[in-house]
Parts: structure tokens; C-alpha cells; sequence
């Protein structure tokens, strides 16, 4: 190392990026969006090649690369195929604060899973293969946190 | 040596300044379906994609991950490249690449920008040096403006002469259904236009855009297999240029001089000026199509002014350049340069429409971007 290193005071550059950003959410994702805002409806898009469905809908079949124009509305229950309790606090940006539960729900008639919170449960007694239904938040604005969270069905 | 490639589809999105009816993904499965259909074949014969933008764009880092559906790529071997605003030649290259290795018969090469969803040059601005050169000197039109002002200096070139080449592209753009801005625009609406930092005015800056591109790269014995006029790729030159803005040579384009120089080596061309039936060139601003004619070798250095007044470079000039309108006329900036290429080969394959150049049988395009890189790529119609 060359010796003038040594009486070299070393500094850092503090800075911060703060772009803003609007995200076209796309004619597909709208559509699911709209139907959940207006209506509390889940919807999904079925190939018309593998007869695939798709929740949340996607812009084309993954396995056929077919455009996916049927759409389906489904009955909003489900089923847990799996999930963690999260007992530490998400970054700034993440809208539970812990403990809560996430998981996969594999909604009736779909043939993708789904992620979101699961609650109005204890976390303890949440199961693989629990059957669950979607809560509709009351004031909606067309995102996927209009779906509240999955309960267990009683 | 690799092998010889061909491209054997094009296919681009309608460009617009805010595309709200797509998402990103929606942008690339429009162009995607788009090639597909333009070279008459299905996902399934396509082997390998390569997909590029600039991340900080749209604040999305995963693009190979986040698009598998508009792009295709479920089970198959995806590669991300981004290279600033080279970024459409760089997925063109590494296309290109792909193919002629002979590890992939077909590869699906796709570049796009979604601009209206960030601040454009603030997310530009990132790519100088932070601890050196972004706080006094960045963003993109200060640096262009800088160039050309020395090149007027030093050369005698003009405003005129750059608002002549905005004129010549935003009247070219009228032909082009694809493109974003169309406006029918004379030399002294640029020359009017709001000043944005001497002497770059309104009218010769590139838009931001949202779009993508898709280009299908095969090799030889694909190529001629499935497509009756591949536009072959005779060479692909990349070249980049030192780390701080302060050390460019500012009165000609050292890496177009030198990716130009290498490209006419290996595609055999002496006289490039006679040789080209049309270039799509990464422009900008319209000065950079003053003061980078030099550096393709049209003309001694300073020469370019005199080639533009003579409209050299006009539709029913010697060479036309950029008959799509060029980038001051459409600028998603991870397609823009793959765009150059995807209209280069419709222009061999003579799928032009209202702006094909007669019977063309080479064809140059060009990528810029960062601190001043060239890609760049040679077509043909006949095998290299
Ligand atoms: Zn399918």
C-alpha cells in the first residue's frame, strides 16, 4: 500500500435518491382492479389453449403464450397452501405491523396460487389445507389491499 | 468465427409519450406477438430471449423475473442486459451473439422503456459518477449541448444546420405509423422553438416514450428456413469511452469514429457514404446529426455542415438517414436503439411501408448512450 495512504483522511459521500414514481398498472391488471374496487369481485383470465386460469390474471398464458381474453369471476374461498408468521417489523414501506400472517391461497376454480395476509385468526391456529375466504375492505380504491385479508371459513 | 445470423422478424409497439392502457409488460407481449407474427412463427420456436431497459426507469430491477409472460420465457434461458442508452443495441449484440454461437438456432431479443413513469432525467442524472460529476454536470441535454457548441466553435456549423436535420426527422416521423411525436415541423419552427441550453432548442431534443421493440435472430440455416429475405447481420462493433465527462474529446465521437472504423473493416466497406442505402442512427438531438456524420466517416472532420445543406442525408438524398423519424421523434430509451436495428432490416427486407427506401441493400444503425458508447451493426441483404 503506498505510504501516503496512511495521512489520507478517507471520506463518504452521504446522499439520497428520491424519485418519484406512477406505475401504469396495464389493461389487464386494471381490469381485476376495477372489478375488486367496484364490485368486491375476484377475477381471473382462462387460456384458451390449456383452459389455464390465471388469479391474478396475467397478459399471457405462460405455458402457450396465448392471449388470455376469457375472463372468469370466482367465488372469493379458498384454500392455505402454506404460510410463515412474520414476528419481525417489514420495512417502512409495508403496511402490517408484525405479528402477521402471509401465506399462498389457492382460490376455488383457479389454477394459481395467490398471495395475501391471511387473518381474523389467531396465528397459532392457522393450517395447511385451512379453508378461507376473502374479506372485502368496505371503502375500496383499486389495489390488492381492497382484499383486507383471508379468513378461515366457520 | 461464429456463425452466420440473419434477422427474421421485427416487431415494435405504437409508441406514445404515456402509454396508460399498457404496463410494461403489456408493452413488451405487444411487440413480442407483434415479430411472432411478422416472421410467421410461434413462442415455440423460439430458443433463447435476451431482454434489456434501464432499471432505474421504472424502479424495477427484475424485468427477467417480472415479464416471463410477455416476454415467453417460462422454462426458458433468459439474459438481462442493460447498457444506459446503448441498452437496444447491447440486447441487438447479445442477440446476435446468442445466435451465431450455435448454442441457440432462434433467440428473441427485446428492449423497452416505460419513460412516463419516473422523472426521466433524474433517473438519467444517476448514471454519472456521484461522488464526482452528477452534482455539476448532468442529465442529458447540458452534456449534448456542450458538444455542439464546441463543434460550431470550431467547425463554423450552425444552428440552421441542426434544426435542418430536426426538420428532416420530425418530417420523416410523418411516415412512420410507429412513431410517438409526428408532427410536420420547417427549420424555422426549431429554430423558434423554446431555447433549453444553448444551442439546443425544444424541437431538437429526443422525447421520452414509452414502447418496446423485439427483433428475432437466427442462424444461417434457420434464417434461410424460415424467412424468404433475412436481413443478415454483417458485423456488430461495440465500443466505450473513458470514465469522466471531462475527458472526452468533445469536437468529433471517438467511440461512432472507432466502432465505425472497426465496422467497415470487417463488413468490407470503403466508401461509406456510396456503399449505405439508408443508416438508423442513434440521434438524440439533431446536433449530434450534424457533428457525428464526421465521425461515421461521411466526411473529413468539420465536413458534415456542408453534406446537411446539401441534403445529403434527406429521403431523396444520397444516404437517407433515419426515414422512421429517428429518436427525436420516438425515444423509449431501452428500445430506442433496437429500434434503429428492427427498421434497418425492414428496410432490407423491404417492409417499410410508406417509409421504404428504395431496394436496399445495406443498411448502418447505430446506439449511443452513457458517457458517450457506440453499438453498432451493419446489415445486408445478401449473406456477409
Ligand atoms: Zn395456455
Amino acid at each position: 500500500m503506498p505510504s501516503w495512504k496512511d495521512d489520507v483522511e478517507v471520506l463518504v459521500d452521504e446522499g439520497k435518491i428520491s424519485v418519484p414514481y406512477s406505475w401504469t398498472v396495464g389493461s389487464t391488471l386494471s381490469r381485476f382492479y376495477c372489478e375488486l374496487r367496484d364490485n368486491g369481485k375476484i377475477w381471473g383470465n382462462r387460456c384458451p389453449s390449456c383452459g389455464k386460469v390465471f388469479v391474478p390474471p396475467k397478459i399471457k398464458c405462460i405455458d402457450c403464450y396465448e392471449d388470455l381474453r376469457d375472463w372468469v369471476m370466482l367465488p372469493g374461498t379458498g384454500t392455505v397452501e402454506t404460510y410463515t408468521v412474520v414476528r419481525y417489523q417489514e420495512p417502512v414501506l409495508h403496511p402490517r405491523k408484525a405479528p402477521f400472517v402471509y401465506g399462498v391461497i389457492k382460490l376455488d376454480g383457479a389454477d394459481t396460487g395467490m398471495v395475501h395476509f391471511i387473518g381474523g385468526v389467531d396465528p397459532e391456529e392457522v393450517k395447511v389445507g385451512m379453508r378461507v375466504e376473502a374479506v372485502i375492505e368496505g371503502e375500496r380504491e383499486g389495489n390488492i389491499l381492497d382484499i383486507k385479508h383471508f379468513r378461515p371459513i366457520k | 468465427m461464429g456463425k452466420r445470423v440473419g434477422i427474421i422478424g421485427v416487431g415494435q409497439t405504437h409508441h406514445a409519450a404515456k402509454r396508460l392502457d399498457a404496463s410494461g409488460v403489456e408493452l413488451i407481449a405487444e411487440a413480442v406477438t407483434r415479430a411472432l407474427d411478422d416472421a410467421q412463427l410461434t413462442m415455440a420456436d423460439i430458443d433463447a430471449i435476451v431482454v434489456g431497459n434501464m432499471d432505474h426507469f421504472e424502479n424495477i430491477n427484475y424485468v427477467d423475473g417480472w415479464a416471463v409472460d410477455g416476454l415467453g420465457a417460462c422454462m426458458k434461458p433468459v439474459f438481462k442486459v442493460t447498457t444506459g442508452g446503448t441498452t437496444g443495441t447491447t440486447v441487438g449484440a447479445c442477440g446476435y451473439y446468442h445466435a451465431a454461437s450455435g448454442l441457440f438456432d432462434v433467440v428473441l431479443a427485446v428492449g423497452w422503456e416505460k419513460n412516463s413513469e419516473s422523472d426521466t432525467q433524474a433517473a438519467i442524472a444517476t448514471c454519472a459518477n456521484p461522488t464526482l460529476e452528477r452534482d455539476p454536470f448532468a442529465g442529458a441535454i447540458g452534456p449534448l449541448a456542450t458538444e455542439y457548441s464546441m463543434y460550431m466553435k470550431a467547425f463554423g456549423a450552425t444552428e440552421e444546420d441542426s434544426a435542418r436535420v430536426a426538420a428532416r426527422d420530425r418530417n420523416n416521423a410523418l411516415n412512420n405509423p410507429y412513431a410517438h411525436s409526428r408532427q410536420a415541423v420547417t427549420v424555422e419552427d426549431v429554430l423558434n422553438s423554446p431555447m433549453l441550453s444553448y444551442p439546443v432548442k425544444f424541437l431538437d431534443m429526443c422525447p421520452r416514450s414509452d414502447g418496446a421493440c423485439a427483433v428475432i435472430f437466427a442462424n444461417e440455416e434457420k434464417a434461410k428456413k424460415l424467412c424468404p429475405k433475412p436481413a443478415w447481420v454483417h458485423c456488430s462493433v461495440v465500443r466505450h469511452d473513458y470514465t469522466h465527462f471531462g475527458d472526452l474529446e468533445w469536437k468529433f465521437m471517438p467511440t461512432l469514429e472507432r466502432a465505425s472504423a472497426e465496422a467497415y473493416r470487417l463488413a468490407g466497406i470503403t466508401n461509406p457514404l456510396k456503399e449505405f442505402d439508408v443508416a438508423e442512427l442513434y440521434l438524440p438531438c439533431s446536433t449530434c446529426g450534424v457533428k457525428w456524420m464526421d465521425s461515421l466517416w461521411f466526411c473529413e472532420h468539420g465536413g458534415a455542415p456542408k453534406l446537411i445543406r446539401k441534403g445529403t442525408f434527406d429521403m431523396d438524398g444520397q444516404l437517407p438517414i433515419n426515414p422512421s423519424g429517428g429518436v427525436i421523434s420516438c425515444n423509449p430509451i431501452g428500445a430506442t436503439a433496437l429500434i434503429r436495428v428492427g427498421e434497418a432490416a425492414w428496410q432490407i427486407m423491404g417492409k417499410a411501408g410508406d417509409r421504404q427506401v428504395p431496394n436496399v441493400k445495406k443498411a448502418l444503425c447505430t446506439g449511443f448512450g452513457g458517457c458517450s458508447w457506440t453499438g453498432l451493426m451493419i446489415l445486408g441483404a445478401d449473406l456477409p
